[in-house]
């Protein structure tokens, strides 16, 4: 058991963070939370920065470990998160990378890479969420085109995508799993609405996308058809995998800064939440080095990240919420004032035991697939 | 960045492992708990050949010259067989009180609440007063741990060794990792309603939970036995409790009415978590701990 970086890792590391330091002090300043266009300019503008500096493919091409460093090093230095490319880079990416044709890589990945495309992820429907195989937006061939009907929900970064990554029913025919397909839809298509949806934080971070009859080339179809689920669990394996690394980080900075609040405010003397306090510091270094297990193993491994991030997205969502809950005890009253960004930061809290399967699906899986329980209903 | 367990530290655990098995089984711990208070001196000694207790004494000392990470996968292996005596106070007196190191002496000791575990079995007593014949013999919540409580007064109070608290989390981890398994093996044999109940999602839940909690004390503990850091001693310490303790609740729960039977295990994966829970000072210690190292530690 060794954590302490190799030397390749460690001059990553170094070379990181000098750049990081030099590069940091010349960013413009972030634009507004509801300002869409303007968060798609600053996002793309940092993945066009990491492109040029030869970072922008870290995602992909590096070994676990180097993943590691470089989302720990960016979030510690207070670095720009993914943002609006984090479907591209993370999910559509990797998945076009490993299923796609050299046709296919050879249009979506270098845009993707230097930041000049932003996708988004057309997976979940009104009527399929935690059932995502229960989709029903149908797709049917007519000459070179599939025609497209239905609706997608939940679809963050929809207003300002050029690409979606987009599931359809191919053969409604077929058993649920089978008959879907992986088709990349150009959202500038005709019979595209996309309708903003406001969340309970009160801004719109994603939308509903209704698809009237939308003409995408077969070309741009990734893998077989009718073979879209297994081409879907390609892309959701990279999505569990290492998406919460900065946020961990950020949480553990967090962390230090309610305490730093509460000795300020006097809520420090409470022993109860003090000794609270001391507990979450607990939860994150733990959450911390599980990261770190897991990203070991899959290293050791030589592959994908495993089940074990469903073991660590349940205890990470619940942690989570735990701490702005203990952030809202700090605050006080504060706690009530929708301008304090630990207030925003609680209420977008609430979301991560249900994004990208909910706690009880997770549940499942960790019982069925690493516990080998038997399904069951 | 290798965290994970080395070729030779997957021999050392399965090694122990193994020797747990053939000399304390289920029979041998059941056999134990109808002669509660009695030490298996034999035992005590084939730990000792075997090297459990000079685990981290240098080979110049005639130790096995090992380190904490492999201490903890030890202790780990003795928390999952709920091997009974003062396994931590004999470990840390290897190459201080002599016969220590090779089983010969059983080593108790005060910790840092008052108490004393197997006071009335230890060749050696360490810490608090010289004379501990004021020391009074409670009825232990554990049949396998008898303890007696040291007054106030009597003797100064003993600091606390941070690696007795690791070793205290590393025997949770393997307590808890038992119960996860206890748990699972039932949920999967025990039929109603004409399956088996680990089909049913209430029960599954119960069962992932307790290997999320494991999971997390795990690495929580490994990484502090690389580290050595306090802080993350303390975070190892805490995580292992809940992990040990709710593992326990856990477990017996899925069990249903067996589970509240003396002859179902799983009440004594619950007294020994329980009786570790307080080894060492409390959790709300280590929770002031962790608390002052958010305001010193900027952003660790």
């Amino acid at each position: 058991m060794d954590l302490s970086d190799s030397p390749e890792d460690a001059e990553f590391r170094a070379r990181l963070r000098d750049w990081l330091g030099k590069v940091l002090p010349t960013l413009p300043p972030k634009p507004s939370p509801d300002d869409w266009p303007g968060r798609r300019a600053y996002d793309l503008g940092w993945q066009r920065t990491l492109y040029d500096a030869g970072y922008a493919d870290v995602h992909w091409q590096a070994s676990p470990s180097v993943r590691l460093i470089f989302l720990e090093e960016t979030e510690k230095a207070g670095a720009p998160y993914v943002g609006a490319g984090f479907v591209g880079l993370l999910h559509a990416g990797p998945t076009v990378a490993a299923e796609g044709t050299a046709e296919q890589r050879a249009r979506w990945l270098p845009p993707i890479l230097r930041g000049d495309e932003v996708w988004c992820q057309g997976f979940s429907e009104p009527d399929a969420g935690s059932d995502l195989a229960a989709l029903r937006t149908r797709a049917w061939r007519d000459g070179d085109d599939y025609v497209v009907s239905g609706s997608k929900i939940w679809t963050s970064h929809a207003e300002v995508a050029d690409w979606c990554e987009l599931l359809v029913r191919t053969d409604p025919g077929a058993p649920k799993h089978r008959g879907i397909t992986w088709l990349a839809m150009p959202m500038g298509a005709p019979g595209i609405t996309v309708r903003p949806l406001r969340t309970l934080a009160g801004s719109a971070e994603f939308a509903e996308v209704f698809l009237d009859e939308v003409r995408v080339p077969v070309a741009n179809r990734v893998g077989e058809e009718n073979d879209g689920w297994r081409v879907t669990m390609v892309t959701l394996s990279f999505e569990r995998g290492t998406a919460f690394v900065g946020e961990v980080v950020a949480c553990r900075r967090v962390l230090g800064e309610l305490a730093r609040e509460a000795r300020t405010n006097g809520r420090w003397d409470d022993p109860a939440l003090r000794r609270r306090l001391g507990r979450l510091n607990a939860e994150f270094r733990a959450l911390w080095r599980l990261t770190q297990w897991n990203v070991s193993e899959a290293e050791a491994t030589g592959g994908l990240p495993g089940v074990g991030g469903s073991v660590f997205k349940l205890r990470y969502s619940q942690a989570r919420q735990e701490l702005y809950d203990a952030a809202a005890d700090v605050l006080g009253d504060v706690s009530l004032d929708l301008d304090h960004p630990w207030v925003t930061d609680r209420l977008s809290s609430l979301s991560y035991t249900i994004a990208a399967g909910t706690s009880q699906i997770q549940r499942n899986i960790v019982a069925e697939r690493i516990l080998g329980l038997p399904k069951g209903r | 960045m290798r965290f994970q367990l080395t070729e030779d530290q997957r021999a050392l655990r399965d090694g122990v492992r193994g020797l747990l098995a053939r000399r304390f089984d289920r029979t041998a711990l059941r056999a134990a708990v109808d002669r509660p208070g009695r030490l298996d001196r034999a035992l005590w000694r084939e730990l000792g050949t075997a090297g459990f207790f000079a685990l981290r004494l240098p080979e110049a000392d005639g130790g096995v010259g090992l380190g904490l990470p492999e201490a903890v996968l030890a202790f780990e292996e003795a928390g999952r067989a709920l091997l009974p005596g003062p396994l931590i106070a004999t470990h840390l007196a290897a190459g201080r009180v002599p016969g220590a190191a090779d089983g010969e002496t059983v080593v108790a000791a005060v910790d840092g609440g008052g108490v004393v575990e197997w006071l009335a079995q230890a060749d050696v007593v360490l810490g608090g007063a010289e004379d501990l014949e004021g020391a009074v013999r409670m009825r232990s919540v554990d049949p396998l741990t008898p303890l007696h409580r040291v007054p106030a007064g009597l003797g100064a109070p003993v600091a606390v060794d941070p690696v007795a608290v690791l070793l205290t989390a590393a025997e949770q981890l393997g307590t808890a990792a038992r119960a996860c398994e206890l748990a699972v093996q039932h949920a999967r044999a025990r039929e109603q309603f004409g399956q088996p109940i680990g089909a049913f999602q209430a029960i599954k839940h119960l069962c992932a939970d307790l290997l999320v909690r494991v999971e997390a004390a795990r690495a929580a503990v490994y990484a502090a036995a690389v580290t050595a850091d306090p802080a993350d001693i303390a975070a190892a310490r805490l995580l292992a409790d809940e992990a040990a303790v709710r593992g326990a609740r856990d477990c017996l729960q899925v069990h249903g009415g067996m589970g509240f039977t003396w002859e179902a295990d799983i009440h004594l994966l619950l007294k020994r978590a329980w009786v570790r829970t307080r080894r060492a000072g409390a959790d709300t210690e280590s929770e002031e701990m962790l608390a002052d190292d958010l305001l010193s530690g900027a952003g660790r």
